[in-house]
């Protein structure tokens, strides 16, 4: 019997120097096939924004990366790390790939600054005054100094997003996701958080962000991949794919969104 | 999926709230009222009674507290053993561990499918006499092993109640299982939990009354010596009912305070 794994990291390797490499990464929830073969190299300091139509598996594929959802099969490496090896600590792995959510996540019983604290404080073994300025520097980079001692619920949207990008950077990772991060969000909140977003990128952090929002795509994109039904579809400079759509399926989908 | 477990735990929640005095709910302005007269009442009453007929009444209430005493005491120890318990049996119910979750679950049916009198009595009579334990203590392990099953279906509900996305903004920062449990999800878990457990300690007070069977004196087993001698059941009765209503709505009160402080991060834009 062939082993489809063996079978398909014997046709190809994974790639040991990008930021993340998937191979032949397949993920069933139960008859639903979320992910079917995804192949995925993302080198450090590229940003890769991912598209396609509820259900395509835009979520799923996020989160095989940190693990957050087990791949049924398939190879997955952060930083030429095998996370499915058990000699790896997935705790560990985790702390270098921040994520931020649709509904922002915080932790509604802690202030604003312990919930950027906690992690670095407890999982990182930094004292409390270190990791105060640092929430406080990472505070003031996302414009919400003045919202420190605030607990979550007494913020909008807008300004929990931002809490919550500030969070997953106290962890200082290398690579950040972003799963829809302003599709819970009042229109005239997304701005500030795509500009936080933006702010980030040009400092040269590698992201993957699952995003609507063709204008970021387009100003902050190295690289944009359309996925449906599971697949990846097209992959792709951002003005290839929005201006010059090959598959059909594509062409529909952005008919729709814009 | 993530709806299917909050469902399950809205349900288990509505079964939850059924003994004892509820603790108040602030929102809630009749139970506020409620409260306030069957407490005035309970007062008013045993006060009366003991001013214009000092003769039984006031004796009565000079002859209870030795068993107010052993009451609290009992609550107390039990209480304490039983949170524990049923923290450990929530967290079983929950873990994914087979062995564990089947002990958790075991546990708690049995414990909930016979009756604490009937518990008692063979913690007691049955393995009291084999291992020489006291009536006192066999009276907190029966107490604490049936409430620690009662709290830990409040201690599941109360963690399922926690949003998913708590668990995993907690894993993806690279916490692991343990301390996303008991930094972000218990915390915010007592909220829901609180008030229920509340009122299982109000339950169990009151459960306590049973103990009288094996030879312990609490207040309902002082007022039966007390009566017995005197013929005056009515008279006792009376005052124990009076006394164990006012302990139980102080200890609502309490919770409801309780409760109060632990929303200090609500909405308060
Ligand atoms: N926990 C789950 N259990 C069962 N099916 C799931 C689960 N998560 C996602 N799915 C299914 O997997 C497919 C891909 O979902 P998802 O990755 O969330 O898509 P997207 O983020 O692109 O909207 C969908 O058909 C969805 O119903
Ligand atoms: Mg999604």
């Amino acid at each position: 019997m062939i082993d489809p794994v063996k079978k398909f990291s014997a046709l190809n390797d994974p790639d040991l120097k990008a930021a993340i490499s998937m191979r032949g990464v397949w993920k069933l929830f139960d008859e639903v096939v979320a992910l079917k073969d995804i192949n995925l190299d993302i080198q450090a300091g590229e940003k890769v924004v991912i598209i396609g139509p509820s259900g395509s598996g835009k979520s799923t594929a996020l989160r095989t990366i940190n693990r957050l959802e087990e791949a049924t099969i398939g190879q997955i490496y952060i930083n030429g790390q095998d996370i499915y090896t058990k000699t790896n600590d997935i705790n560990k792995m985790r702390q270098n790939v921040g994520m931020v959510f649709q509904n922002f996540n915080l932790f509604p019983h802690m202030s604003v600054l312990t919930n950027l604290t906690i992690a670095p404080m407890t999982l990182r073994k930094i004292n409390k005054s270190e990791a105060e300025d640092r929430a406080m520097f990472l505070l003031k980079k996302v414009g919400l100094i003045d919202k420190a001692k605030a607990y979550p619920s007494m913020l909008s949207g807008g300004q929990q997003q931002r809490v919550a990008i500030a969070r997953a950077l106290a962890m200082q990772p290398s690579i950040m996701l972003f799963d829809e991060p302003t599709s819970a969000l009042d229109p005239e909140m997304i701005g500030e958080v795509l500009d936080v977003m933006v702010k980030l990128a040009e400092e040269g952090m590698t992201m993957v962000v699952v995003t609507h929002e063709m204008g970021f795509a387009r100003q902050v994109a190295d690289r944009v991949i359309f996925m449906d039904q599971g697949a990846v579809v097209e992959e792709g400079l951002p003005m290839q794919l929005f201006d010059y759509p090959q598959h059909p399926r594509l062409q529909q989908f952005l008919k729709q969104i814009l | 999926m993530i709806d299917e477990s909050k469902q399950t735990a809205n349900e288990e929640k509505v079964l939850i709230f059924t003994e004892g005095p509820a603790p108040l709910n602030i929102k809630e302005k009749n139970r506020i009222s409620a409260w306030f007269f069957s407490f005035a009442f309970s007062i008013l009453t045993l006060a009366g009674l003991c001013i214009y007929r000092p003769d039984p009444y006031w004796t009565i209430m000079l002859f209870v507290p030795d068993g107010l005493l052993v009451t609290f005491q009992i609550t107390l120890i039990s209480v304490s053993i039983a949170v524990p318990i049923g923290l450990l049996t929530g967290l079983g119910r929950l873990s994914k561990n087979p062995i564990i979750n089947s002990i958790a679950s075991v546990y708690v049916e049995i414990i909930r499918g016979i009756p604490l009198l009937m518990q008692l009595f063979y913690i007691y009579f049955a393995l009291g006499s084999l291992l020489q334990m006291s009536p006192m203590v066999s009276a907190v392990i029966a107490l604490s092993f049936c409430y620690g099953a009662y709290m830990g279906e409040v201690f599941r509900a109360g963690i399922l109640s926690v949003s998913h996305g708590q668990t995993e903004a907690a894993r993806s920062l690279g916490f692991n299982q343990q301390q996303t449990t008991f930094i972000i999800v218990l915390p915010q878990a007592m909220r829901t939990i609180i008030p229920p457990i509340g009122n299982e300690c109000i339950a169990l007070l009151k459960d306590t009354s049973l103990v009288s069977v094996i030879a312990i004196s609490d207040v309902l087993r002082r007022g039966r010596e007390y009566a017995a001698s005197t013929y005056e059941y009515f008279e006792t009765f009376t005052v124990i009912a009076l006394v164990y209503l006012i302990i139980t709505l102080l200890l609502s009160k309490c919770m409801s305070m309780i409760e109060k402080r632990l929303s200090y991060y609500d909405r308060s834009r």
